[in-house]
């Protein structure tokens, strides 16, 4: 049923209908939305979880460990300065292998602070060795957490996921949504029943220390099982298309990609308004194209290659930026394109609530056009 | 054997590793002495003391890192510690 | 009823000779039994049982953080509550842990009132990093980073009253114990985990390389610490103090003397007013706890 809803809210019931059993989060703007609600179906016996009011982020993330290493299908929310109070659990917990849910209202980090949206805060965690799915809309958005469970509680997988949309911009805008039923995400979401547990018909000691004997190889198995959900991400797709229609299958989307010979490459909301600016282009005859990033981690290089091969100029937009260095996308672009003549170029854009509109995604296929990138777009020069 | 995913193990491996290499000195004990008390048994930071079928402590030399502690504490003075043979 | 057959720590434990901890580990566990699940915070205990993949537990165990673990214990809480399970969840973490560096996700977890004990092994400094000072060091002991030297006396504040910032939070059981009395500390942990709502037990667990003694000597110098009055074993219900370990006191200098770190109390002078400040700290605890047996003048 398609219902006009806000951001936050698509994404609660989501999560509602994936029944996890604990949720553990504290409260951090732009996130409040989504566990206020889920607080509330909580009291009101609409969801059967115990939600834990922990004391910071940092042990939200900790009771999802613990939650999750017991045996139950756990849940967070959180963004920014939250998930950087988190950065020792979140590789606490993808180096443990517990298949953890958190939705990311993504937003940037301080100093100075900000409560408004870029992507630093997931990107930041790139190293972390969980899942990274990135939404352009709240239908996307809200079904990517059916698929993140999905994927990430598969034994071959066995991984932690952020679902990340954009702070504000996604989370608290008020968009039609269609909402799954309760008995079609069962179908979709059998129970989970992970093969190990914190049990006492079963000791298992979680959480051991490695020696240098074997410290390299969980760290090669942490990045195997990363690359191989690939296919898993991929199967999760097809058949959530296959039920619900909707079509997850790629972890990149391209969009009038044919023959376009500047493709701007991008990650969450920004690629609605880059659709909307691509179509006024093309009326005026530009062949311009997008490809959207819709899974970050595992990185789909090959996918991304493949879609890329027949451009002539590229633009990355990043919505973050490796300080000293680049974008963290444009930089892993370039390294997927190695040896093609294909030029990349970067721009670094919309940081910290900083709007972006169709007149600026033209105004870097300008830049593009001329060769001019890796820069910080649209500075305020009268400030600097 | 297979890496556990996570880092994970069941019980068993750390007998594994025989701690009785680490010892010193070794712990003799006199049965003649010994009142059942249980002492030795009780404080072995190993946990490596028993009884035998006839209800004797014995300590299990694999794991004995010959601390001293059951020789310390042990009220009827039966336990007596030796310089290890090597 | 506690079974003082139980072995659930195994041997084959990297502890030093002697070790505190790992007694405290096995009597803990003997006190729990079987239908236990432990989380340990990093520390000594942790890494002297669970280098991959010689785990000494035989109960379920998890590690996560050297600060977390409460936090951690509060998911696995709600996770058996919600799977209608009826396992004991029991946290184990050194005084690092606890005094210092996983305050705020123990308020947090006490708070909360999750159904959890937590035992906190104390040997009074950080020792898997090297003997530094944490909050739960003694007055006057030297440590690698509160080191007695030509203008100090080494650690200059008394141990930090856990039990008591605990019992605040309305834990309904709060007790401390020693790996000297074996007994009541296994009634302790048996007690605690029976009571609903977060319990606290702080245990005594001398650490022969950090401390500077022979390993034989844990168990005496434990009960040395309570002879003195330095540490007091009680039983707190509800906040109120309702069972005190009393004793024939002794000198505080009986125990101090046993131990390097705290031989510059005595060489290469005798620093009488320091060991007078320390008979100070016993002569408090013993008025606040009401440890002395009056013997009766003949």
């Amino acid at each position: 049923m398609l219902e006009i809803t806000e951001g936050s809210l698509a994404v609660a019931e989501a999560v509602r209908l994936c029944r996890p059993q604990v949720i553990a989060a504290y409260p951090i703007t732009p996130q409040t939305h989504i566990v206020e609600a889920l607080a509330d179906m909580v009291a009101n016996c609409k969801l059967d979880a115990d939600y834990i009011t922990v004391e910071s982020e940092f042990s939200a993330l900790s009771a999802c460990l613990g939650a999750s290493a017991a045996g139950s299908r756990t849940y967070s929310a959180t963004t920014s300065q939250g998930l950087a109070l988190m950065f020792e659990v979140c590789f606490n917990v993808a180096g443990m292998r517990l298949p953890i849910i958190m939705t990311i209202a993504n937003r940037a980090l301080g100093a100075p602070l900000s409560i408004w949206n870029d992507q630093q805060d997931s990107i930041s965690l790139r190293d972390s060795g969980w899942l990274q799915f990135y939404a352009e809309d709240n239908q996307e958005a809200t079904d990517l957490h059916y698929i993140a469970y999905r994927v990430c509680e598969d034994p071959a997988v066995a991984l932690p996921a952020f679902v990340c949309f954009d702070g504000f911009i996604l989370s608290h805008t008020y968009e039609p949504v269609e909402q799954l039923n309760q008995a079609d995400v069962d179908k979709y979401l059998p129970k989970f029943a992970p093969k190990e547990r914190l049990d006492a018909a079963d000791p298992i000691s979680f959480g051991m220390y490695a020696t240098p004997e074997y410290y390299h190889e969980f760290r090669y198995a942490h990045d195997k099982a990363l690359k191989d959900s690939a296919a898993v991400i991929k199967k999760a797709g097809e058949e959530f298309k296959k039920l619900f229609g909707r079509d997850y299958g790629a972890m990149v989307e391209g969009y009038l990609l044919d023959d376009a010979e500047t493709v701007i490459v991008a990650m969450g909301s920004i690629c609605g308004t880059t659709k909307d600016a691509i179509d006024e282009m093309r009326a005026t005859g530009k062949k311009v194209g997008l490809l959207k990033v819709r899974v970050f981690r595992p990185f789909p290089s090959e996918e991304l290659s493949k879609a890329l091969a027949g451009a002539k100029r590229i633009a990355v937009l990043d919505k973050n930026i490796s300080l000293g260095s680049k974008g963290a996308l444009a930089l892993e672009i370039r390294d997927a394109l190695y040896g093609s003549r294909v030029s990349v170029f970067g721009y670094i854009i919309g940081l910290g609530g900083r709007d972006v509109r169709k007149k600026d995604i033209k105004e870097i296929v300008a830049l593009a056009e001329k060769g001019q990138g890796d820069i910080f777009y649209g500075l305020r020069k009268e400030v600097l | 054997m297979a890496l556990a995913v996570g880092c994970r193990a069941r019980p068993g491996k750390a007998r594994d590793n025989k701690t009785g290499s680490w010892r010193v000195f070794k712990p003799s004990f006199d049965h003649e002495k010994c009142t059942q008390c249980g002492t030795c048994k009780t404080i072995c930071p190993e946990g490596c003391i028993s009884e035998d079928t006839d209800g004797k402590f014995i300590p299990d030399y694999q794991y004995c890192k010959g601390c001293g502690l059951c020789a310390e504490e042990c009220p009827g003075e039966a336990i007596t510690m030796k310089q290890e043979e090597k | 009823m506690v079974n003082k057959d139980l072995e659930l720590f195994d041997c084959g434990h990297r502890a030093c000779g002697g070790c505190g901890a790992a007694l405290a580990a096995r009597l803990v566990l003997k006190g729990a039994g079987t239908n236990t699940i432990v989380v340990s915070a990093t520390g000594c205990m942790e890494v002297f049982s669970t280098p991959y993949p010689e785990t000494a537990w035989k109960v379920p165990w998890i590690h996560s953080l050297f600060e977390n673990a409460s936090a951690v214990a509060s998911g696995v809480v709600a996770s058996l509550q919600k799977q209608g399970r009826t396992e004991k969840v029991i946290v184990m973490g050194g005084d690092g842990a606890t005094f210092d560096i996983g305050m705020l996700c123990i308020s947090g977890a006490f708070e909360r009132g999750h159904d959890l004990t937590y035992i906190c092994y104390d040997n009074e400094a950080y020792m898997n990093t090297g003997i530094q000072r944490s909050g739960a060091t003694p007055y006057d002991a030297s440590t690698t980073t509160s080191p007695a030297g030509s203008c100090s006396f080494g650690n200059k504040r008394p141990k930090k009253d856990m039990p008591q910032i605990l019992a605040a939070h309305g834990a309904p059981y709060v007790a401390t114990a020693s790996i000297a009395y074996p007994m009541d500390l296994m009634q302790k942990v048996e007690k605690a985990i029976n009571t609903p709502g977060p319990c606290y037990v702080q245990l005594h667990a001398p650490c022969c390389t950090g401390w500077g003694f022979e390993g034989e000597q844990t168990v005496a110098i434990a009960k040395l610490a309570i002879e003195t009055g330095l540490w007091v074993n009680y039983e707190m219900i509800d906040g109120k103090v309702t069972k005190v370990k009393k004793v024939v006191r002794k000198p505080v200098e009986e125990y101090l003397k046993t131990q390097k770190r705290f031989r510059h109390l005595f060489k290469p002078k005798r620093q009488d007013a320091e060991i007078a400040a320390i008979q100070a700290i016993a002569d408090k605890n013993a008025e606040k706890y009401g440890i002395d047996i009056k013997l009766k003048k003949e």
